[in-house]
């Protein structure tokens, strides 16, 4: 149906008049739209791999810190871990090994670092159920018990930062959606030009017993061409602009900017999806201008 | 097969004709007359349904024109062959391509034969202007092509609004002729025409009856026609 659509009847293309300022405005529009849409999509697809990565990095993890003089370290770590086994909302908590102190530290101060002699603070880290654990009340028996303990919440920092990701990720699909309103409101406005600038011929064609769907179908097909046309170049702009973007050091927001495997397949879907808009706009226009001539 | 039945039409709070009565029968020739601005040009205009009556009944090839929806409407005008007083074309395709615009927009995946094309075009004195674009034409020229692009489809009904109005005499007696060939083939020809010199030469070679709108409503007209 689509290709016998688009190849069409080639008298009933003809007879709408070339009209050059709303053929270059549809094309011109589609094609913008088409390329502020691969970039919302590459927006959208970006934040959510922002979202997902700090989402399950930190899910549901806290650090315990210890600092204490030489020979109280062991002795504060082992209460310490005590009173989290006994905490409820608390999965497991271990003391990281002076080789993960090691490892954690060597990007600031080397892979020789002699960890068991100088006063490093010692690490636990826990994992929380799904219910999370009582911080202050953590706090307070830490603080009575273990004194050297302090209790480094990250996920609740982290959490609005995930939460903003998943916000810029919706903001990415709400503009495609406000994308496509545009180009649906900009082909209207275009084609209602069109049709209005060509009553007389509306009128020759229904004088001669041209039926309503021919003459709505002689322009819709020329206008969804033309959002086809534009949004293809647009799409493909945008995907050479989007390919263009510096890659180095993915961990950054902006750095990370972009589209990645199966991702680069999703804007190939924007110029039938600006056709198929444009398309239906136009039907709806030429239907309803139709409707009020004779 | 074209039935108007006590039909009026009112515009902007006025009566612009009153309970008209005609009948436009397989065969059948009609003069339309009276003085500009009579209603000459409504009345055809009702007749194909690009106006509807606000009162009365029109009946199309069987078929109450009250009950038909708009693609009724267009198959019905396939019907009809209008020829309008300022011809009305496409002004951006040729001539050839208006003539046969009837046929290409009646979707039965028919295109006009090249050779009756060129034949009807023949026939109306224009295959010289065959690419020609409408505003290139004369004012006789653009009427004879109207008429060839109103025949195109072998209509049953021909309605033409002074088809001579833009013609000298020569031209105006050929086109009469054209319709009267016509008429002979069956087809029912309703003509508005104020010329009624035009009438009184054409008469004697056609059996048509002479109509005249005077104060909104259709007569017959006097023996002086």
């Amino acid at each position: 149906m689509l290709p016998a659509f688009l190849a069409g009847d080639a008298q009933a293309a003809r007879v709408v008049p070339p009209t050059g300022f709303t053929a270059w405005l549809t094309v011109f529009t589609s094609a913008a739209m088409a390329f502020l849409a691969v970039f919302a999509l590459a927006l959208s697809f970006s934040a959510g791999r922002l979202a997902d990565r700090w989402g399950e990095a930190l899910a549901r993890t806290a650090t315990l810190r210890i600092s204490a003089p030489d020979g109280q370290m062991a002795e504060q770590t082992e209460a310490a871990l005590r009173i989290l086994e006994q905490t409820p909302g608390v999965a497991s908590a271990r003391a990281l090994t002076d080789e993960e102190q090691r490892t954690l530290l060597a990007p600031w101060l080397g892979p020789d670092l002699p960890v068991e002699r100088l006063p490093i603070p010692r690490l636990i880290e826990i994992v929380e159920t799904d219910e999370g654990f009582d911080v202050q009340g953590l706090r307070l028996r830490l603080a009575a018990e273990v004194p050297g303990a302090v209790l480094d919440d990250h996920t609740r920092w982290r959490r609005p930062l995930v939460r903003a990701a998943d916000r810029l990720r919706a903001l990415g699909w709400a503009s495609i959606g406000l994308i496509g309103g545009a180009v649906a409101a900009m082909i209207t406005l275009a084609a209602q030009a069109a049709l209005a600038a060509n009553v007389q011929v509306i009128g020759v064609l229904r004088l001669v017993g041209a039926r309503d769907r021919y003459i709505a179908q002689a322009f819709t097909r020329r206008f969804t061409l033309r959002a086809l046309g534009g949004a293809t170049l647009g799409t493909a702009a945008g995907m050479g602009a989007v390919a263009l973007l510096p890659q180095e050091g993915a961990d950054g927001f902006l750095t990370a900017l972009g589209l990645l495997g199966a991702e680069w397949a999703v804007p190939l879907a924007v110029p039938p999806l600006a056709g198929a808009v444009a398309w239906a706009a136009t039907g709806l226009a030429a239907r309803r201008t139709l409707r009020g001539l004779d | 097969m074209i039935e108007l039945e006590g039909v009026s039409y009112s515009y902007g709070g006025g009566d612009l004709l009153r309970e008209i009565d005609l009948t436009l029968a397989p065969g059948s020739f009609h003069f339309l007359t009276g003085p500009s601005g009579a209603g000459k040009t409504t009345l055809l205009r009702l007749c194909y349904a690009a106006l509807r009556p606000t009162a009365g009944r029109i009946g199309l090839f069987g078929r109450d024109l009250a009950q038909m929806d708009r693609d009724g409407v267009a198959r019905a005008r396939r019907r009809i062959g209008v020829v309008h007083q300022d011809c009305q074309f496409l002004d951006h395709l040729p001539v050839a391509e208006n003539v046969a615009l009837p046929v290409a927009v009646s979707e039965t995946g028919r295109t006009a034969d090249a050779e009756n094309l060129a034949e009807l075009l023949a026939w109306v004195g224009l295959s010289a202007r065959a690419q020609a674009l409408p505003p290139e034409l004369s004012g006789g020229e653009r009427q004879r092509a109207a008429l060839a692009r109103a025949v195109i489809m072998s209509p049953d009904v021909i309605l033409a609004d002074e088809p001579t109005g833009n013609v000298d005499w020569e031209m105006s007696q050929r086109l009469m002729q054209l319709l009267i060939e016509l008429n002979r083939l069956g087809k029912a020809v309703l003509l508005a025409t104020h010329d009624l010199a035009l009438i009184r030469a054409t008469k004697p070679h056609v059996q048509a009856r002479v109509l005249r709108i005077a104060d909104r409503r259709l007569s017959v007209a006097g023996a002086e026609l």
